[in-house]
């Protein structure tokens, strides 16, 4: 006759059975509480947020599946899988112009032209959630933090700390030169000029040699008067780099 | 300690006292809190604490606001009557379970200045809109810390299944036990609905569950033809706008695409997961092997005497970044030379390796 060992063996196959029937009862205390409040979770970006903090005070990841209870009975993720679908495109379409980089008030911006009139309500953090998610597939999604707000990185270009600082000193005008480099975060010349080198490379700066004075390194992503007016891949094409 | 008010001690018109118990000291963290020994009261919506020395030091905390409580020894010179104070505790929880709270509110809700307005005719223009928006955020807001109240509740539920997940992990780790293989999947299945990150995971074959096969299979079947298209390889973040585009709804998130697509090889499906040195993920299929791509590359490169990735892109009918990597690839293995200026990434062919 097999005895059924008191052993830890025994307690675990005790909690795993536990553990399934809590997860009924939580299955159907969520059910209820998605009849009373899905509309809320896709009408308010306010309740998102609380949702959402709540879901990291619990440690758990309400958007790491679409298979996920969260997703299936709340509908939180479509709501952000397909923000991810949209910030995908639109930094797609624009690479070809700022190179990989743009801040997040203009993917805000046009996100939201995007969704149309109709749309829900998406606000930045609903934005920033949804770039977290799409870092796991390893197209170099990150957020470079900037004069206050951020800059999301969609290609895989290698950015240390040296090129963030200077992409933080070209936040307030939009372009930066060496001298202004060496005089505000007092590096050598040398230095200065590898880190610029490396954002013309990349194709996320543009070099102005006509400027008065000294050339000019120009950053589209931090361009706010050109977001009216788009440059279609082909002029793009025949701008000298 | 900071969820207590001071308060006066009486109960309202609706409040029902459950029971009360003397001798009861209160804490406040580690620390004992400046007040001694007093009276507990619950009612049916609030717990009152009242000093038995001085009757006007009185503070209540409204039963909507305790997420949890539990047991605590007793400390040295037990003043209470351990009986009894197990009576608290359970008048508690089910004071706590019923919410009664709820039902009958304690303060009628202040009228608001729209009430008083009804009379008038209906404002229109830029006030009536104002007014309209505020509205709305007022019952954004009644309806945001009623959801809170109910949330509160269920987190406590969520966290204690959390701490049993990670308990029964670890025994799975340790392989303590004898656990079969269709319970490990069962529980790995259990995580994935909670949304709780799994430390059993082997990176090789993803997360093992039944669904992201199944995934894995249809995936299999649907990026055939635009991989062909697309000249046999294509980046995840194409792949996840182009399934979730197609499907409109019970859209797949990032890792659910990841997940899947780790299990192409296990289930000899003709695609693989590939990880370029960069971190690009890409899905590419089995035929298009490696040389072949390589030699492509070459003779593209040969025949125009340089190219960069742009160039190649264009060539073939890639993205970009897809190009790039191909050219990388390639000078990897030896077969390409670069020539990095701020004009631009230009490969050429490697002229060591076939003059030499």
């Amino acid at each position: 006759m097999h005895r059924r060992g008191v052993g830890a063996g025994a307690i675990a196959k005790k909690k795993l059975a536990e553990m399934s029937k809590q997860l009924e009862t939580f299955k159907s205390n969520l059910e209820e509480f998605a009849s009373k409040h899905k509309q809320e979770i896709r009408k308010s970006s306010q309740f998102r947020v609380q949702f959402q903090e709540m879901c990291a005070t619990i440690g758990v990841d309400p958007l790491a599946s679409g298979k996920g209870f969260w997703s299936e009975m709340l509908g939180v993720g479509d709501f952000y899988y397909e923000l991810g679908v949209q910030i995908i495109e639109v930094c797609l379409a624009l690479k070809h112009r700022n190179g990989g980089l743009i801040t997040l008030d203009e993917l805000h911006h046009r996100v939201l032209k995007g969704r149309g009139k109709f749309a829900q309500d998406v606000s930045q953090d609903d934005l920033v959630r949804a770039i977290k998610k799409l870092k796991v597939m390893g197209n170099g999604f990150g957020m470079i933090p900037v004069g206050g707000s951020y800059l999301v990185q969609s290609v895989p270009a290698e950015l240390n700390m040296d090129h963030t600082v200077v992409l933080q000193l070209a936040e307030k005008k939009g372009y930066v030169s060496v001298s202004e480099i060496r005089e505000s975060l007092k590096w050598e010349r040398e230095r200065a000029c590898h880190v610029l080198d490396h954002l013309l490379k990349e194709g996320l700066a543009w070099l102005d040699s006509q400027a008065s004075g000294e050339p000019q390194y120009w950053l589209p992503a931090l361009f706010s008067e050109l977001t009216s007016r788009d440059v279609t891949p082909e002029e793009a094409n025949q701008i000298t780099p | 300690m900071d969820r207590f008010t001071w308060s006066n001690g009486l109960l309202e018109m609706n409040e029902t006292l459950v029971i009360q118990q003397r001798g009861v000291k209160l804490y406040d963290g580690e620390d004992k809190a400046k007040l001694d020994v007093g009276i507990a009261l619950l009612s049916t919506h609030q717990l009152i604490w009242r000093d038995l020395k001085n009757h006007e030091c009185c503070i209540a905390i409204p039963l909507s606001q305790i997420i949890y409580f539990e047991e605590q020894a007793a400390g040295i010179g037990k003043s209470q009557d351990p009986i009894l104070l197990n009576f608290l505790k359970e008048r508690l929880t089910e004071e706590l379970s019923q919410k009664r709270w709820e039902s009958t509110p304690m303060s009628q809700p202040i009228p608001t200045a729209t009430n008083s307005q009804t009379g008038r005719t209906r404002a229109v223009g830029i006030v009536g809109i104002e007014r309209k928006i505020e509205e709305r955020r007022k019952e954004t807001e009644k309806n945001i810390s009623e959801v809170r109240r109910e949330i509160r509740w269920r987190e406590t539920r969520a966290k204690e299944m959390v701490e049993l997940s990670r308990s029964i992990a670890n025994k799975i780790k340790d392989k303590q036990g004898d656990i079969t293989e269709d319970e490990t999947i069962r529980f790995k299945s259990y995580l994935l609905s909670m949304g709780i990150a799994n430390p059993v995971t082997r990176e090789t074959h993803g997360s093992g569950t039944h669904y992201h096969l199944q995934l894995a299979k249809q995936l299999g079947d649907i990026l055939l033809a635009p991989l062909e298209e697309r000249g046999g390889m294509m980046a995840l973040t194409e792949v996840y706008c182009l399934v979730n585009r197609a499907r409109g709804m019970e859209l797949l998130s990032p890792e659910d695409l990841v997940n899947a697509c780790k299990m192409f090889e296990s289930l000899k499906q003709p695609l693989r997961l590939r990880i370029f040195d960069s971190g690009v993920m890409v899905v590419q299929l089995q035929s298009h092997s490696e040389e072949e791509m390589i030699s492509s590359a070459l003779d593209n490169v040969t025949d125009k005497g340089s190219l960069t990735a742009e160039e190649f892109a264009k060539l073939l009918g890639l993205s970009v970044l897809l190009s790039k990597e191909r050219l990388l690839l390639a000078e990897k293995m030896g077969h390409l030379c670069r020539d990095d200026s701020v004009e631009g990434l230009r490969f050429y062919p490697n002229l060591f390796n076939s003059q030499a």
